[in-house]
C-alpha cells in the first residue's frame, strides 16, 4: 500500500498507541487494562507501520524477531515468579517494594511478560500473513 | 523441598524459552536441553524416593490458601509418572536427535517438546480441576503443532480429526468444572473431595463424574471415544508419536483415575460395573482394530486403545491391587508402546515403507533392533519375563479376586490376540525375504546411534521392570494404598 495520508498519519498515530499501550499496561494492576490488552494495543502500533511502510521496514525499526519477544517475556513472567522463591515464600507470591505512594511489584513484572509474548505472537502472526499478500 | 515442588514445571518452560533464543546457536541449545532433561529426571528421582517414605508435598501458589488458591501436590503417584515422563522424553530427544532433520529443529521442534513436557508435568502435580484444564489446554496446544509438523497433507488431515475431537472433550471438560462449581462451590480437588461425601444424593455426583468420564476418556481413547486416535497418530514424525502414545492417552488416565478416587470414598456397584464393561469394550475393540491392520503405526495406535482397557480395569475393580496393577500397567505401556512406535521410525528409514507387506529380512540386517522390537512387543503381549507379563498377572490376579470374571477372559483372550498380531508385525518385518528395493539417494545416510540408544535403553527398562517387576508392584501398590485413602492427600492440601 503506498498512500501519502496513511504514511503521514501513521507517523503520529503509531508513537500514540504505543504510549497508551504502555499506559494500558501501567494501570492494569488497579484499573482496567492489563499485560494482554497492552500488547494488543501494541502491536496494533506495529501493524500500523507494517501496512503505511512496509513490513521489511517495520521489522528493521523492531530490531529483533518477534521470537525473542516471546521468549523474552516467557523468562521474564516466570522470573517474576522465582523472586518469591528466593526470598523463601511460595512460587508466584507477590513481592512488593513502596516509595512513598509508588508500589511496585512483582506482579508488575509478570504483566510485563505478559506484554511481551502478546505483542511477540501477535507480530509473528500477523506480520507474516502481511508478507503473504 | 518445598522450593523444588514448582520445578517440574519451572524446568520445561525455562528450556523451552532458552531454546527459543538460541535457535541459531544448536550447540548451545542441546547443552540446555540434556541440562533440563537431567535436572528435571533428578528433580522426579528425589520425589520418588522422599514420597515413597510417606510424605506428600504441597505448595499454595503465591501463598493463597487451600481451597482458595491454586495446589500444587506432589504424592508417589505423581511423583512416579514425573519419573517416567522425563526417562521418555529423554529417550525422544536422543531419537529425534539423529532421526529429524535440521530444519526441524529451527521450526521450534525442542521448544514445542518442552511446552508438551511442561503441560504433562503440570497436569500430574496439580490438585486443582480448573488448573488440570489449564495444564490440558497447554499440553494440546502443544501437541496441535507438533501433530501436524512437517506439514505434509496426510498430517493435517490426522491433526483436524485430533483438534476438533479434543476441542470437543475440552468443552465436556469445561462443563463439568462448570456444574460442579455450582454446586459445590470450590475447584481444588481435596475440597471437592470432602465437600461431594458429604452430598446425600447420588445422581449429581454421578452427572459431573459420567460428564468428566467422557471428557477424560475422549483423551484417553476409551471405547465409544478412542476413534479420533487410530484416525491421527500414525500421521506425524515418528519421534513425536511416540511421544504421544506415550504420554497423552496417560494424562487422561491419570487424570481418571485421580479424580474418580478422590471423588468417590466406596465405589457404587452402578458405576464399577459401567467401568467394567468400557474397560472390556475398549480392550477388544482395540485389538480386533489392530489385527485387521497392515500398517505398522496403525497396529500400534490401535494397541495403544486395547492397553488403555486394562488401566481402566485396574481402576475399576477399585482395589489395592487392581488400581496398583493399574498403575504398574501405566509405566511399563509407556515404555513399551513408545519404544515399539520409535523402532517403527528406524524400521522406516531402512525399508522406505510403514506397510508390513514392503519390509522383510530385517533380521539379517538389524539384529539389534530385532532384538529390542521383540522385547519390546512381547512386553506388550504379555510373555514372562517382560514387564507386560507382572503387569498383567497383577490385574488378572486382582481380576479374580473381586470376581470380574468375564472381564479377566476378556483380558486373558486380548493378551492372545495381542501376541497375534505382534507375531504378524514379526514375520512380515523381520522374518521372510527382503521385499523392498533400498533407494540409493544421494544425501549422506543419517547416523542412526542416538536412535539406537534410545530404543536399547528402553528394551533395557522393559526388561528390567520385568525382573524387578515385585520391587515396581510394591511401589505402584503403595501408591494405590494412597489413593484408596486419600485423608492424608486431603489433609496436607487443605494444611489442618
Amino acid at each position: 500500500m503506498n498512500s501519502l495520508i496513511l504514511k503521514t498519519a501513521a507517523k503520529y498515530i503509531a508513537p500514540l498507541l504505543f504510549l497508551f499501550a504502555i499506559y494500558l499496561l501501567l494501570t492494569g494492576h488497579n484499573q482496567p487494562g492489563g499485560g494482554f490488552s497492552g500488547g494488543l494495543v501494541a502491536s496494533a502500533s506495529f501493524i500500523l507501520l507494517a501496512f503505511a511502510y512496509g513490513v521489511e521496514r517495520t521489522q528493521n525499526w523492531i530490531g529483533i524477531s518477534p521470537v525473542y519477544i516471546i521468549a523474552s517475556g516467557l523468562l521474564l513472567a516466570c522470573g517474576s515468579g522465582l523472586i518469591s522463591i528466593l526470598l523463601g515464600q511460595p512460587f508466584m507470591t507477590g513481592i512488593w517494594i513502596t516509595f512513598n505512594s509508588l508500589s511496585l511489584g512483582t506482579p508488575m513484572l509478570f504483566d510485563t511478560g505478559v506484554f511481551c509474548v502478546v505483542l511477540g505472537t501477535t507480530l509473528l502472526i500477523i506480520l507474516e500473513l502481511i508478507k503473504e499478500v | 523441598m518445598k522450593t523444588l515442588i514448582i520445578f517440574p514445571i519451572i524446568i520445561p518452560l525455562f528450556t523451552a524459552s532458552i531454546c527459543l533464543v538460541s535457535n541459531k546457536m544448536p550447540r548451545l541449545q542441546w547443552f540446555f536441553v540434556w541440562f533440563g532433561n537431567i535436572t528435571y529426571f533428578l528433580v522426579a528421582l528425589i520425589f520418588l524416593w522422599t514420597t515413597y517414605h510417606g510424605n506428600i508435598y504441597s505448595l499454595q501458589l503465591g501463598n493463597w490458601q487451600a481451597p482458595f488458591g491454586i495446589t500444587i501436590v506432589i504424592d508417589l503417584f505423581s511423583s512416579i509418572m514425573l519419573v517416567i515422563t522425563s526417562l521418555l522424553v529423554f529417550c525422544s530427544f536422543l531419537y529425534t536427535r539423529s532421526m529429524t532433520s535440521r530444519e526441524e529443529f529451527r521450526l521450534g521442534y525442542l521448544s514445542l517438546t518442552f511446552f508438551l513436557m511442561m503441560g504433562v508435568s503440570g497436569a500430574f502435580t496439580t490438585g486443582d480441576l480448573f488448573n488440570l484444564y489449564v495444564w490440558f489446554e497447554v499440553m494440546l496446544m502443544s501437541s496441535f503443532v507438533l501433530m501436524s509438523f512437517g506439514g505434509e497433507q496426510r498430517q493435517l488431515e490426522g491433526s483436524i480429526k485430533y483438534v476438533i475431537l479434543n476441542l470437543m472433550s475440552s468443552a465436556i471438560f469445561l462443563a463439568s468444572t462448570g456444574i460442579l462449581y455450582g454446586m459445590v462451590g470450590t475447584m481444588n480437588l481435596a475440597d471437592l473431595s470432602i465437600k461431594l461425601s458429604m452430598i446425600e444424593q447420588q445422581y449429581p455426583k454421578l452427572i459431573v463424574s459420567s460428564l468428566l468420564l467422557v471428557a477424560f476418556g475422549i483423551k484417553a481413547g476409551l471405547f465409544p471415544l478412542y476413534f479420533w486416535l487410530p484416525a491421527s497418530y500414525h500421521t506425524p514424525p515418528p519421534g513425536i508419536s511416540a511421544l504421544f502414545s506415550g504420554l497423552l492417552t496417560k494424562v487422561g488416565m491419570y487424570s481418571i483415575i485421580r479424580t474418580f478416587t478422590l471423588f468417590y470414598r466406596e465405589i457404587d456397584t452402578t458405576l464399577q460395573n459401567t467401568l467394567l464393561i468400557i474397560a472390556s469394550l475398549t480392550m477388544l475393540i482395540g485389538v480386533l482394530g489392530a489385527v485387521s491392520q497392515n500398517e505398522i503405526r496403525r497396529i500400534l495406535s490401535f494397541h495403544i486403545i486395547s492397553q488403555i482397557g486394562y488401566m481402566l480395569m485396574g481402576l475399576a475393580l477399585w482395589t489395592t491391587s487392581g488400581i496398583g496393577g493399574a498403575i504398574y500397567f501405566i509405566i511399563h505401556n509407556i515404555i513399551a508402546k513408545s519404544n515399539l512406535f520409535f523402532i517403527s521410525g528406524i524400521i522406516n528409514e531402512k525399508t522406505g515403507s510403514y506397510y508390513l507387506k514392503s519390509q522383510g529380512n530385517l533380521y539379517k540386517e538389524l539384529p539389534i533392533l530385532s532384538a529390542c522390537f521383540l522385547c519390546s512387543s512381547l512386553s506388550l503381549a504379555g510373555l514372562p519375563p517382560l514387564s507386560g507379563f507382572v503387569g498383567k498377572l497383577a490385574l488378572i490376579i486382582a481380576g479374580i479376586h473381586a470376581g470380574a470374571y468375564i472381564t479377566v477372559l476378556i483380558s486373558i483372550m486380548v493378551s492372545f490376540l495381542t501376541l497375534f498380531s505382534m507375531t504378524k508385525i514379526w514375520i512380515y518385518t523381520f522374518w521372510g525375504t527382503s521385499n523392498y528395493k533400498k533407494e540409493v539417494s544421494a544425501e549422506p545416510e543419517k547416523s542412526l546411534f542416538f536412535a539406537y540408544s534410545a530404543v536399547v535403553i528402553l528394551a533395557l527398562l522393559t526388561l528390567l521392570l520385568g525382573v524387578f517387576g515385585e520391587t515396581f508392584i510394591v511401589i505402584s501398590e503403595k501408591s494405590a494404598q494412597n489413593l484408596l485413602q486419600p485423608l492424608t492427600y486431603i489433609e496436607k492440601v487443605m494444611e489442618y
